[in-house]
């Protein structure tokens, strides 16, 4: 396939490969932001691959992840109401909300009661919907004027341009009937705050190439330069992160930091100029909780004042719903790079794909499930 | 009498034209939709309409001369499966329902080793599917069936409540018989065996979630289902007994069908990526909707674990056949690492293949 193939050649990644090993003296740690580079590097066995000098940790860059788990339950609120149809991208229909699931065993059977996530809420005979595209779920409110169409925008800046448009033209279609759950989050602040705290372990990041694909790089120089870290703008297929480790190892070495952009057959310093304009009008910068992580000033987006009457937080009245995190979960020390998912006691045992304590084993982009599904268990058994 | 390929559908559309609960009812629209529709449809000695059941002669007489498995008259073992076809959509680029009903029966029962003979289709029909529909479906159940030559010989027709089923579901039930010889069995696969499939992967599953979820992609992607067995017979004829394992990748697709594989066998299998063929359309596709092709459903494909000398000429045979011209050795069962499939990447990495916990969910970005 184009654009595919020639950065999943094995010839040039042994070059890379080389050229890494000659170049790492030091022991250093680097930082991939997003939880798709996380899948590429366990999938295509690069953190095998790289000398042991090099430590990658991954980052908070997976929505389902860092969505906090008090949203999960509002959303499990809100599809519960016979007159919601409640849409969402295929990966949230999965992660389980606080009520966890309990069993009465008789003899024969178990009986489960309530639902844990949104494809329970279904089975229970709710209306969830899977939507590939926000767009679709304003084609329902459409089509089903007398039903009131949820949709969960979740994401990081990828994301919001095409949230921001569906808010835009239920608007301008007059859609009284459409309304957003809404947990966008930003990838900036929580770098400021990764690289801000008292543990941070983390000196070179591979920055998101598809947020910046949208929002463009000249927000990271001032976090380069404040922090002094090298910052590389980097893509998703394997060769792309070869060639974006590469990048930040020689920074590293050399002593250098600054923004570099390996992505550039997509990524511009300024970015997508008319979705950040789109962004601006429906949404307006706020302090987002992230899970696991806890609140970040800045750090995510809401609806304008102008646009509130699509907040389905505010139509449904599930503003006060809270959470309690299971203590087990390690989820928050993963997502920040302090530890790694195998390092966690319930990794594995008590947490595993099927049954999930946190979001990292539940996405197809967290960190838990990619060493979980891809074999990385370090010491632990797996199925135990 | 009328025709089986009649291009209209037999039933009166002005009067019947949707199911009623009558259809199902025992009275004269239950014989009328069995005389009219599913006799002619399935039209074969073995057929009898107004019996509860068939009664099979051994003598295979309907079994043409050059059948590739000649010593079928010594066979002592009886292959027998059972599918239930629930797939919505109905019909979808490349089959439909009816054809997915036959296919999947005779390649369950191909994979057993076993020359597929005779069929049984169960209908379970909603109230209000349109008879046009139901018209369309057996007929290309029936155009399934003579080209996989076998004979769908009973059946079965029940009609719901609307609302209490999803327009129809099929069941079919089919007896083969496996040739003297031939020992298939998961548990057959041993260190040092090659594994091969018979071409490009995941096109169904890609094809019916295109059409369920109203994707567009800029060319259509079809369905790979295909009545396999006279691939497995080629299979078997090239490789003998050496051949130890064949299987379709269905639900689940090559990770899990490997998977099972090696935990039945207790043996390790190691794939090489690169070499695993998948359609570029396909291969777009799951980029796209963040899935793996591994774990994408197939209909048309086979997988077979052969004995390592037997690799190059079940390779050859595989390729000779229509159904495997794109045919490739896709890895190897390693010592070791019993009960685990892994691949290398492309790269060169190595990964665990694991089985698949639930669906898999296109994601957010």
């Amino acid at each position: 396939m184009r654009f595919v193939d020639e950065y999943r050649n094995e010839a040039d990644a042994r070059k890379f490969l080389t050229a890494i090993e000659r170049l790492a003296v030091r022991e250093w740690t680097i930082m991939e932001i997003c939880g798709g580079q996380t899948h590429t590097l366990i999938k295509s066995g690069i953190d095998r691959l790289l000398p042991q000098q090099l430590t990658l940790v991954h980052g908070p860059g997976c929505p389902v992840c860092v969505t906090p788990l008090e949203l999960i339950d509002r959303a499990l609120a809100i599809a519960r109401r016979p007159e919601v149809i409640f849409t969402s991208f295929g990966d949230m229909l999965r992660v389980p909300g606080s009520a966890r699931q309990t069993f009465e065993v008789s003899k024969t059977s178990k009986v489960s009661h309530g639902a844990r996530d949104l494809l329970g809420v279904k089975a229970q005979g709710d209306d969830v919907r899977m939507v590939y595209s926000p767009l679709d779920a304003v084609k329902l409110a459409q089509k089903h004027p007398d039903r009131q169409v949820v949709f969960f925008a979740v994401g990081f800046e990828t994301t919001a341009p095409g949230n921001a448009m569906a808010v835009w033209q239920a608007k301008q279609l007059g859609l009284a009937n459409f309304s957003i759950l809404c947990s966008h989050v930003l990838v900036p602040p929580a770098m400021e705050a990764i690289l801000g705290s008292a543990d941070n372990q983390v000196q070179g990041f591979l920055a998101a190439g598809h947020v910046c694909t949208v929002m463009g790089y000249w927000e990271y120089e001032p976090i380069a330069e404040r922090h002094r870290v090298p910052i590389v703008v980097t893509g998703f297929e394997p060769l792309d992160l070869l060639h974006g480790i590469y990048l930040a190892l020689a920074a590293l070495e050399e002593g250098r930091w600054g923004v570099e952009n390996q992505y550039s057959r997509s990524v511009t310093r300024e970015g997508n100029r008319a979705a950040q304009k789109l962004i601006g009008e429906v949404f307006e910068v706020c302090d987002r909780q992230w899970r696991g992580i806890g609140l970040i000033p800045a750090s995510g987006y809401r609806l304008r004042p102008a646009y509130a009457g699509f907040d389905a937080e505010l139509r449904f009245g599930v503003t006060d719903m809270t959470a309690q995190e299971s203590s087990l979960c390690i989820a928050g020390q993963i997502l920040q790079g302090l530890k790694k998912p195998h390092q966690c006691s319930a990794f594995g045992v008590l947490c595993r794909p099927e049954q999930p304590l946190g979001a990292p084993m539940v996405s197809s982009e967290g960190a838990c499930a990619a060493y979980y599904s891809y074999g990385r268990m370090g010491n632990v058994k797996r199925g135990a | 009498m009328h025709s089986a390929f009649s291009l209209q559908c037999p039933i009166p559309i002005s009067d019947y034209p949707t199911i009623t609960l009558a259809h199902g009812g025992g009275g004269k629209l239950s014989q009328m939709l069995v005389e009219r529709m599913f006799a002619p449809a399935f039209a074969c000695p073995e057929l009898e309409i107004l019996h509860d059941g068939a009664a099979l002669d051994f003598g295979l007489t309907h079994i043409d001369e050059q059948s590739a498995i000649c010593n079928l008259q010594s066979a002592t073992r009886l292959a027998f499966s059972t599918d239930s076809y629930v797939i919505s959509p109905r019909f979808f680029p490349g089959g439909d329902i009816g054809s997915l009903a036959i296919h999947g029966t005779v390649n369950d029962l191909a994979m057993c080793g076993g020359r597929p003979l005779y069929l049984s289709a169960g209908f379970i029909l909603e109230e209000g599917l349109p008879m046009d529909e139901l018209w369309r479906i057996v007929q290309s159940m029936s155009a399934a069936a003579k080209a996989a030559d076998v004979r769908v010989v009973t059946g079965d027709t029940k009609v719901v409540e609307r609302g209490k089923g999803d327009g129809i579901f099929i069941n079919t039930t089919g007896v083969g018989l496996i040739p003297a010889g031939v020992q298939i069995a998961p548990t057959r696969a041993r260190p040092g065996d090659i594994v091969l499939v018979n071409g490009p992967i995941g096109a169904h599953g890609i094809a019916v979630m295109s059409v369920r979820e109203g994707l567009e992609f800029e060319t259509a992607i079809e369905s790979d289902s295909a009545p396999l067995h006279t691939l497995a017979a080629d299979i078997l004829a090239a490789g003998g007994e050496a051949v130890h394992v064949l299987r379709d990748p269905t639900r689940g697709g090559v990770a899990s069908a490997l998977n099972e594989i090696a935990a039945r066998a207790r043996v390790g299998i190691l794939l090489d990526e690169a070499h695993i063929p998948v359609q570029e359309e396909v291969q777009a596709a799951c980029a796209i909707l963040g899935f793996d092709p591994l774990y994408v459903a197939n209909e048309g494909k086979c997988l077979a674990i052969v004995g390592r000398s037997a690799a190059v000429p079940v390779l050859a045979a595989m390729r000779a056949h229509p159904l495997g011209q794109q045919a490739a050795i896709i890895g190897e069962v390693a010592d070791g690492q019993p009960g685990k499939v892994f691949l290398r990447s492309r790269i060169g990495g190595l990964r665990m293949v694991d089985m698949l916990s639930g669906e898999q969910l296109p994601r957010i970005c």
